[in-house]
């Protein structure tokens, strides 16, 4: 493998990370300490950490409902993470948005936007304003293979590509929008096809493969910032949970999943690393070890957080309150 | 005298050569000058980056646009008529109204939104709408609805120094009306109601479009000795209760002027306001004039019908003084 043993190391952490956090959050699911709806990264976290590893500390994130990952590698810190999702004032976005809302100003992370497609014109209007500012920042947006569904995917597309805006669009394909396989769904299951008719280069990525995230999502992004042109990356990958702790999965069979379970992001990384000796059992043992107290301390971070006060449950609905 | 047109155009004029980060887009906003001709020559003047014409797509240019605010820009995004804008309502109701709450205050969307809104030029059923309220329905977002060539003006300014969405109702017909405009003045805050005919035996309540109905009934009800005062609502959300129930408290009787159909209309909020607030004040039951609950029709006649006009304000008027 073409990658130092430290960045390999930081890879499989971030991964590793990731996995702890949400199996920790559907445990907290189960006991009630986290509600509302909860959407887990696992089985897609080599796109989350290859993308995030790839971007730069200053470009903007737009992410979708199962933004866990993302957040998580992006610097958001795992407590506050955790606190949001208990509903906690000391959550990263003050107990107001929950799972599928987690928002950093401080690290350019734009949400966790909970309407399909939704967040796509957000990239695009992020984009347009660093260019009319001469920003060379690169906007990377996040949606899965339903959102290519909507409108707004043809539309921002075009409308990126019309003002050549630079905005990166990933598509985190995990062959379901929702309950729905992406050939019940789309009428051509190759969705990079889509984009060229717009004038935006696409190009296919596993997913599986956090190396080769990395990679594509560096060349892809550095080619939009050189370029200030939109482009775009499908990267092909599997949910390996159900697609919210509601979903009785009655619409895949369990076989199908095991199936890609055998390509299991994390558990392939270590093998590979192992087998060619870049890292030892001890290495990832102590990366386990910091995960788990990390997650542990998360939980704590939580546990103690404050409810905000139902008095102020008026505050920033508007800069200033209405009399 | 300028024109209410030209009176946003003013606006829009010192917006962009006073803050850079001010830019203008829509549909037809530039090479043909605004569907409306209000942004005649701005293209000249501040060229394609700064007045962009969109692609026919209002989700995304609104979007864009909410993408533009959260990046420190001052976009004002005109989407050609309330008609189109329902295309764009889930950027609005779900990204625009909520992303400073639910990001815990961390984000702001300093929009501008300016649409117009009502009937009146027989376009039928599809380009008639006065979905005023729709929007004004939303926390998260303001709404105002300038009646006046001053306001048309004034407001514009305000929505931009605005700190949150701000979304401008321009009514159809008004953009051809002649007004004093005093770009000199300080205005009145947007975000009150004004009396704009003083009267003793009733308040007419309206706002946009209708106000200069309700002037007309006033003056109608002035020839046949009853004194109409007239409220022009201005801002839709917030709305201000404290002028309303003023005027009610002095009058006693309200007749409430509203382009949208009444059922669950503003005119239905303003009178649960009086109910809440003025019960005891109100010598007679609150009248509404709405348009009529039917699809705009096209004829010219059908349409007059439709839509309220004064003898219907004259007679809800005389109706709540007990006469016929």
């Amino acid at each position: 493998m073409d990658i130092s043993r430290d960045h390999a190391l930081e890879l499989l952490r971030d991964m590793i990370r990731i996995r702890r956090l949400e199996e920790k959050s559907a445990e907290l699911y189960s006991k009630q300490k986290i509600r509302g709806f909860l959407h887990l990264y696992i089985g897609e976290e080599a796109v989350g950490v290859g993308a995030m590893h790839a971007l730069r500390e200053d470009d903007n994130i737009v992410a979708t409902y199962r933004e866990h990952g993302q957040a998580l590698v992006r610097g958001i810190p795992a407590a506050q993470i955790m606190a949001e999702m208990y509903g906690k004032a000391n959550g990263c976005s003050g107990g107001r948005g929950g799972s599928m809302h987690l928002f950093s100003a401080e690290r350019n992370f734009y949400g966790g936007h909970a309407i399909v497609g939704g967040g796509l014109p957000i990239a695009v209007g992020l984009a347009l304003a660093d260019k009319m500012k001469g920003q060379s920042r690169v906007t990377a947006c996040f949606f899965g293979d339903g959102a290519t569904d909507e409108g707004e995917f043809h539309e921002s597309l075009n409308l990126a590509a019309l003002w050549q805006l630079p905005v990166l669009f990933l598509c985190e394909n995990n062959e379901y929008a929702m309950g729905t396989a992406l050939w019940r769904h789309v009428s051509d299951r190759n969705i990079a096809n889509n984009p060229p008719a717009y004038g935006v280069p696409a190009d296919s990525v596993n997913g599986m493969d956090v190396v080769a995230v990395e990679r594509a999502v560096h060349n892809e992004a550095e080619l939009v910032r050189e370029t200030s042109k939109p482009r775009f990356l499908e990267l092909k990958t599997y949910r390996f949970r159900a697609h919210s702790m509601y979903d009785a999965e009655l619409y895949r069979s369990k076989e199908e999943v095991d199936e890609h379970k055998k390509d299991d992001p994390i558990e392939g990384f270590q093998k590979r690393l192992l087998k060619e000796g870049l890292v030892e059992q001890s290495d990832i043992d102590t990366i386990e070890d910091a995960a788990a107290k990390e997650i542990a301390d998360a939980v704590e971070f939580a546990e103690q957080g404050e409810w905000e006060p139902i008095e102020d449950i008026t505050r920033h609905t508007y800069a200033r309150n209405l009399s | 005298m300028t024109t209410y047109r030209d009176a946003v155009r003013t606006a829009l004029q010192t917006l962009l050569r006073e803050d850079k980060r001010a830019f203008l887009m829509g549909e037809d906003v530039g090479r043909y000058g605004g569907p409306y001709a209000v942004s005649k020559g701005l293209l000249e003047e501040f060229g394609e980056e700064r007045v962009r014409d969109t692609p026919l797509c209002e989700s995304t240019f609104v979007g864009a646009g909410i993408g533009a605010a959260l990046g420190g820009m001052r976009p004002i995004v005109e989407v050609m008529t309330v008609n189109f804008s329902l295309l764009a309502l889930d950027q609005v109701v779900n990204n625009a109204a909520v992303m400073r709450y639910m990001s815990g205050g961390q984000f702001q969307v300093p929009i501008v939104v300016r649409m117009a809104t009502g009937g009146g030029k027989q376009i039928a059923a599809q380009h008639s709408h006065s979905l005023e309220n729709w929007y004004a329905h939303i926390p998260g977002i303001k709404v105002l609805a300038p009646a006046t060539v001053q306001d048309a003006h004034d407001m514009l300014l305000a929505a931009v120094e605005d700190p949150d969405p701000v979304f401008v109702f321009e009514h159809q017909m008004l953009y051809g009306i002649d007004g004093e405009l005093d770009t000199t003045a300080t205005p009145p805050s947007p975000w009150k109601a004004l009396v704009r005919r003083s009267g003793t035996d009733v308040s007419l309540i309206a706002y946009g479009g209708s106000m200069h109905k309700a002037l007309g009934a006033a003056e109608e009800l002035g020839k046949g000795g009853i004194s109409a005062e007239v409220v022009d609502l201005r801002s839709l959300r917030p709305l201000d209760r404290g002028t309303l129930l003023d005027s009610v408290r002095r009058t006693h009787r309200a007749v409430v002027i509203d382009e949208a159909w009444k059922t669950g209309s503003l005119a239905s909020e303003i009178s649960a306001i009086l109910a809440e607030d003025a019960f005891y004040d109100l010598d007679a039951p609150i009248e509404r004039v709405c348009t009529l609950e039917v699809p705009m029709p096209y004829a010219k006649h059908l349409e007059e019908a439709a839509i309220p006009q004064v003898d219907r304000i004259v007679d809800a008027a005389k109706r709540s003084m007990g006469g016929d």
